[in-house]
């Protein structure tokens, strides 16, 4: 890009910083792959999908939270709450109806619900002010903390997962667990169907023409509030969804709110706020970073995929797809 | 724009995240300031004998320090005081030893050794009592031991902390524990890995703080010495659900895999382990890795399962008098465990040992800490006394779950603090942590 504006003087042609910084990134990233795959391929394998399963279930709450932030300009700090709730709603349809799948659509309405309800009630009234949508959001999230120790108790919880999921599949002497594949396959399901929504129907276009530019959408006849309040509830929706996949095999447990609000952040502001595709590509890097951080540096895997989070903002500090203000 | 979204979010964050790290690095450090000359402190020959109950009715581990206060007081109802009422942080009053009343404070922490500390000191300098009873956390114990150094003047006995060096390395004088340290836990449990289950090579599978270095190490320095090799030791962050990654980490020709994990967790671990190439690689656990939970969680898998810990429902008058005690005054307690006769044996000796000297406190507790050093005890769990660094001498216990059950298989009497290693050469070597023991 710079190379045609490089001075006359100059020998080398100039090349920008962030170009280096990828090139170096890729050859350090295409080396350690080697290295791994000559030194124990199994392993590899198996990290690449345990990286791969875990982004998956990253991607479900990620991709919620970014959608709200893309179109509604709100951090959502109780998003990890709409997961935890999820969880727990799951866990008791599942004890109650015996169907898994019934568990995980119900959980994720019931959250979708409850993220409308607090939309329409409580998020509006302070709309437009991060600060104070910030700490209701925070207040949301202490509420629901508190509800859900109150009904469900601080023990740990395990949501039964279907016999058919429950085993392991075995190729070439690998094996590997079926719920997690499963999981994966989720993932990619709902980032098609999010795809699909955002790019082939009308209702997407409004949603991306609300995130490029919300005061023209509005002076264009869109009721913009009902759009808003819409997107609120489908990015909750994810959230109870993930809630339900991931205390499948997780367990759920008081505290995990805020672990997977942490989660969210990391995703987002790795791969670029408030944008789907941003979200799969930080929730992949995440969890390839962590799954093989936790193999070599099990000590320092936390420290090893923040770091990961600093380069990047160094580098791109609108995060990896992250567009211009 | 961003930027004034992203920071309140992230200074939240934050927040909710830095009241979620039970554990932080033992402290040893005391509160500083002017150590000693607080009101009240040490008020000996006021006719009031103050004990200070110091436990975790905070936070996660809310529940353990319930049942340790169930515990404590027991052993004061016993000696003949009575309740103020029912609740966990009532005091008690009625008793009289030598004259003086005897009176129960209660303070609580939330298992976080700074917090340890301020309790301790809101007890010895706000509320003046001249004996301390806790706290129930390792780490807290290492705060509270630097505390009482500053505090000659009043005696400490622990309540359930385990961690090592709270009297191994640097003991106060001042400090006596009646119970066993995490590394005596796993007393017996080594030795009988390799001579018994013949498991040579062993992947050792802990969280990453002080408790599981000494349970690690308390299990690796016989198994060691029996010839066994530990290839590799997985440290995974406290809190971690998702162990598939560590899982994949451990290399596959091993006889076994010791696992130290809290409840839950050991139930997550086992069914990931049973998913991946590992399947059904036999596990041998820490002293708080099998309980109910697990081995109802398990099934069959659990069968054959063996760990090592220093309760056991034993067949002695002590133990079914304790355990019909504890349910007949604490209906809603559960059976009885670490915690409760932890803080009921150091209690009962304490007044034991007061009642011994009359209550006599007004010499600078010399008699009573005299008193305290050489006490014997024939406790729930089997006898107890105490070594030079006033450290437990007492029994351990070996399990296997056998049909569902977690079965009594083996007492390791009279265990001491160094396994029964040459003193001298056991404190030279370096303190239980990542990298030691170690034999690859």
């Amino acid at each position: 890009m710079a190379v045609g504006a490089a001075p006359p003087t100059s020998r080398f042609p100039a090349v920008s910083r962030g170009r280096v910084l990828w090139t170096a990134g890729g050859i350090a990233v295409l080396a350690l792959t080697v290295r791994e795959l000559v030194a124990a391929p199994a392993v590899f394998v198996t990290t690449v999908l345990d990286g791969l399963t875990t982004a998956g279930l990253y991607f479900l709450v990620a991709s919620g939270f970014t959608l709200i932030f893309g179109l509604l300009r709100v951090t959502n700090l109780a998003h990890g709450s709409f997961y935890l709730a999820g969880g727990y709603v799951g866990y008791s349809l599942r004890e109650a109806t015996g169907n898994w799948f019934l568990a995980l659509a119900g959980a994720a309405v019931a959250v979708a619900l409850l993220g409308l309800l607090f939309q329409l009630t409580v998020l509006r009234l302070v709309g437009g002010d991060p600060l104070r949508e910030s700490l209701v959001t925070i207040g949301l999230s202490v509420v629901v903390a508190d509800m859900t120790l109150a009904v469900w108790g601080g023990s740990s919880l395990d949501i039964t997962i279907p016999p058919f999921l429950g085993s392991t599949i075995e190729v070439h002497g690998l094996i590997y667990s079926r719920f997690r594949l499963a999981l994966l396959g989720l993932a990619l399901l709902v980032g098609f169907g999010l795809w699909v929504l955002l790019h082939r129907t009308r209702l997407g276009m409004t949603i991306r023409a609300g995130v490029d530019d919300p005061l023209i959408l509005a002076t264009s006849g869109v009721n913009v509030p009902l759009v808003l309040s819409f997107v609120f509830g489908l990015g909750s929706l994810m959230a109870g969804l993930a809630g339900v996949a991931g205390g499948s095999y997780l367990s759920l447990s008081q505290g995990e709110d805020a672990r997977y609000l942490l989660v969210s952040l990391l995703v987002v502001i790795v791969g670029g706020l408030g944008s789907v595709p941003g979200a799969v590509v930080g929730s992949v890097v995440v969890g390839l970073v962590q799954a093989f951080a936790q193999v070599h540096l099990p000590t320092y895997s936390v420290l090893v995929t923040f770091g990961v989070m600093i380069v990047i903002l160094a580098v791109r500090p609108r995060g990896v797809l992250g567009g211009a203000e | 724009m961003l930027h004034r979204m992203v920071l309140p979010a992230l200074t939240a964050i934050a927040l909710a995240v830095s009241g979620c790290g039970a554990s932080t690095g033992g402290k040893d450090s005391g509160g500083g300031g002017i150590a000693g000359a607080a009101n009240g402190s040490g008020a000996a020959g006021d006719g009031v004998l103050k004990i200070g109950l110091l436990s975790t009715l905070d936070g996660p581990f809310a529940a353990l320090g319930q049942a340790a206060n169930d515990g404590a007081k027991l052993a004061l109802l016993d000696a003949g005081a009575q309740r103020s009422g029912t609740g966990y942080r009532d005091g008690m009053t009625g008793l009289t030893i030598g004259g003086q009343k005897v009176e129960l404070v209660v303070e609580s922490s939330d298992a976080t050794p700074d917090v340890a500390l301020a309790a301790a000191r809101r007890l010895v300098e706000k509320d003046g009592v001249d004996i301390l009873v806790g706290p129930l956390g390792g780490d807290e114990g290492l705060a509270v031991k630097g505390y009482a150094k500053q505090h000659p003047e009043v005696t400490f006995v622990n309540g359930t902390s385990a961690a090592q060096n709270t009297t191994l390395r640097d003991p106060a004088a001042n400090f006596f524990r009646f119970t066993t340290d995490g590394t005596q836990w796993m007393a017996g449990l080594g030795a009988y890995t390799v001579n018994t289950l013949h498991y040579k090579r062993v992947v050792t599978v802990a969280e990453d703080y002080s408790f599981p270095y000494d349970q690690v190490g308390g299990f690796m320095t016989p198994f060691c010495g029996a010839g066994g090799h530990v290839p590799k030791k997985v440290w995974v962050p406290l809190g971690t659900k998702d162990f598939s990654s560590f899982i994949s980490s451990i290399p596959k020709d091993i006889d076994a895999l010791y696992v130290a994990l809290g409840g839950t967790d050991a139930l997550n671990f086992v069914k990931q382990l049973d998913e991946s190439s590992l399947k059904g690689t036999p596990i041998v656990g820490g002293s708080i890795t099998v309980d109910g939970a697990v081995i109802n969680g398990l099934g069959k898998r659990a069968d054959g399962i063996v760990s090592a810990g220093p309760v056991a429902a034993l067949d002695t008058v002590q133990y079914r008098d304790y355990a019909a005690k504890l349910k007949a005054t604490f209906p809603q307690a559960g059976p009885p465990g670490l915690f409760d006769i932890g803080y009921y044996i150091e209690m009962t000796a304490l007044l034991k040992a007061l009642t011994e000297v009359k209550g006599k406190v007004d010499d600078g507790h010399k008699a009573l800490n005299a008193a305290l050093a050489k006490l014997t005890l024939d406790t729930p769990i089997g006898p107890v006394r105490l070594d030079q660094n006033r450290q437990a001498i007492a029994n351990n216990y070996l399990f296997q779950v056998r049909d569902g059950q977690s079965a009594l298989i083996q007492t390791i009497p009279d265990v001491n603090q160094t396994l029964g290693l040459d003193r001298a050469a056991f404190v030279a070597q370096p303190a239980n942590d990542r990298d030691h023991p170690s034999c690859p």
